[in-house]
């Protein structure tokens, strides 16, 4: 379990898979990628493979959320694992395209 | 949150793409990104405690920006058209510096002795040079990213500070990352040390999309380089729009520019004349008006291509009228209209432009922030929201006549005057008035070969608006004074009528 906050950027230990915190709930969470928790961006990694039951992928780019919406991660390297948060899957947020403005 | 971190997952997707071209020369985003850490590690180095930019575009420029981020200092892009003496205090502000500066720009300047000063070829081949690079930026979200100083049609530059999160906020609230095809390219013509260049920078390298820089700004040059470089998108201050217009006018030449999707503006009020001829000339583009302050990190209001093309489609006035608006919110941001008692307008009534969210800096270097208790930031624009949430703006809150306890707006004052044939161009100030404490002046640009008298504009003013909004004085000039960024300086004008005062 993690307090994390906006900013916060972590890394999975069991793929490629990097993410930053946009927002996030106030108490500590338990958030994992390929199932196991998210570890800081100098941590050292599990010498293992995602759990087959979160492995979905992550793709660059892309924001996840919660079903609560109570957490946005953006995902900034993709990888094989899922993200999941309290044990259920985050899923992508379809983000409503703005005309180019530069 | 850092702006490198744009730069980082663009060259970590797309490392071969081009992400900036100039002239002949141009860098991929796997390039920039080791440019940008090999410069960073150099500024550190150097003892530096900020980067400045004192020259036209170039690829330095990108280079600048993030080598800044990684070395943790922050980026201070400058105006060179300034005077020697508006340099020199500015220089003195950002002591000690790393400053990429053409030889033309600094030969003349005393220089802060601190200061390393390099040109944009030789901070380049640093760039690419032998140095160990910073492989991390260092820091907090809230450290300052760029300080912009801002133009100053009013007084003198006040520094106004941008924080990563502030400017990485705009950035992943408005573009989707690696958003953008292959072949798009983005037509970058204003200058660097402009709130719209250094959101150009992060927004392209956001979107994987390839800049194409034009360093010095005109017509012919402009729809040349669209060409010849296939360029998709193109953002543009409403000056250049007319600047294009014109020589397509004046040459005959076809306007054809079979590459481009959208072109964005703003950074000034649009004048409907120019946005409806450009909608003619170029049907297919998609036409955006973007509204932003530097205080904003950029844009907080978009009128978009569907709005465009409903205004421009129709009869009914309150939707043709939206052509002048520049839009509603962008998603991440709230905004409100607020009356002399700090209390929010209702629809439809014109108060002080207020705005709110992660965007926003609102904050002076020596001032402090500007939000008050829940987030706000006064934008100093006048203006309102009709029933809609459409936001029309209504001049600068300091360009106000107060004439004998009634606020009057210098737009529709100049509106009014323009449709004049015998104007080409005009400016509404405030001047001196014993008796209403200030009046209303006029200072216009009559077409060439026209003649008209100054009692003929008061009566067409008189014609179609009160009383206390007809110009109590008028003065005829050849042009109005101008930023480069195509706003009018009222301040010159004003030391006009002043000046006149005095002498008569």
């Amino acid at each position: 379990m993690k307090t994390l906050k906006a900013g916060t950027r972590l890394k999975s230990a069991a793929c490629d898979t990097e993410v930053m915190v946009i927002r996030t709930r106030p108490e500590p969470v338990l958030l994992c990628c390929g199932g196991m928790e998210m570890i800081a961006m100098d941590g050292q990694k599990a010498a293992a493979e995602p759990d087959a039951a979160f492995a979905q992928g992550t793709l660059v780019g892309k924001r996840y959320v919660d079903e609560q919406d109570t957490t946005e991660l953006l995902c900034t390297k993709g990888g094989k694992g899922g993200l999941s948060l309290e044990g259920a899957i985050l899923v992508v947020k379809q983000a409503k395209a703005l005309p180019s403005s530069d | 949150m850092n702006i490198v971190m744009a730069l980082e997952m663009a060259a970590d997707c797309h490392p071969d793409r081009i992400a900036v071209t100039s002239g002949t020369k141009s860098l991929t985003s796997g390039e920039l990104l080791r440019a940008a850490r090999t410069a960073g590690a150099v500024v550190r180095n150097s003892g530096c405690r900020y980067v400045g930019l004192l020259d036209i575009n170039s690829t330095a420029a990108p280079v600048a920006i993030f080598a800044a981020a990684y070395a943790g200092v922050p980026y201070v892009p400058m105006n060179y058209r300034l005077t020697r003496p508006e340099l020199e205090a500015l220089l003195a502000r950002i002591e000690p510096a790393f400053l990429v500066a053409a030889p033309a720009y600094v030969e003349a300047l005393t220089m802060p002795a601190g200061n390393h000063v390099v040109s944009a070829e030789d901070f380049l081949a640093l760039a690419q040079g032998d140095t160990p690079p910073a492989t991390e930026a260092p820091g907090e979200p809230s450290s300052v990213a760029v300080q912009l100083f801002t133009s100053g049609t009013t007084g003198a530059p006040k520094a106004a500070v941008l924080r990563h999160e502030n400017l990485m906020s705009y950035i992943l609230g408005t573009v989707d990352f690696a958003g953008a095809d292959d072949a798009d390219a983005a037509l970058v013509a204003v200058p660097p040390y402009h709130i719209a260049g250094i959101s150009a920078v992060l927004s392209s390298t956001y979107a994987c999309r390839r800049m194409v820089q034009l360093p010095n700004f005109d017509g012919a040059t402009w729809l040349g380089l669209c060409r010849d470089e296939g360029v998709t998108n193109a953002f543009v201050v409403p000056t250049m729009l007319s600047r294009v217009i014109e020589h397509l006018d004046a040459t005959g030449e076809s306007g054809a520019l079979p590459a481009m999707k959208a072109i964005a503006y703003g950074g000034g009020k649009m004048p409907p004349q120019v946005i409806e001829k450009a909608m003619a000339i170029w049907p297919a583009v998609d036409f955006t008006n973007a509204y932003g302050l530097t205080e904003t990190s950029s844009t907080i209001c978009l009128l978009g291509p569907e709005d465009h093309r409903d205004a421009f489609a129709s009869s009914d006035p309150e939707v043709r009228r939206r052509l002048h608006s520049v839009g509603k919110p962008i998603g991440t941001v709230e905004i409100e209209i607020r009356g002399t008692n700090g209390k929010a307008l209702p629809a439809g009534e014109v108060g002080d432009v207020f705005v709110r969210g992660g965007q926003v800096s609102g904050e002076y270097l020596g001032v402090g922030s500007l939000l008050d208790a829940d987030g706000w930031f006064p934008t100093r624009d006048r203006g309102f929201l009709d029933r809609y949430g459409f936001l029309y703006l209504d001049g600068r809150a300091d360009d106000v006549i107060v004439r004998g306890g009634e606020n009057i707006s210098p737009g529709e004052i100049e509106d009014v005057l323009r449709e004049h044939p015998a104007v080409s161009d005009v400016a509404v100030v405030a001047m001196a008035d014993e008796q209403w404490g200030e009046a209303v002046a006029a200072v216009v640009v009559p077409r060439e070969g026209t003649n008209v008298a100054a009692s003929d504009l008061q009566d067409w003013v008189r014609e179609r608006l009160r009383s206390s909004r007809v110009p109590a004085a008028i003065r005829f000039r050849n042009e109005l004074p101008y930023n480069e960024m195509g706003k009018v300086l009222r301040r010159v004008l004003k030391d006009d009528f002043r000046s006149a005062a005095v002498s008569a």
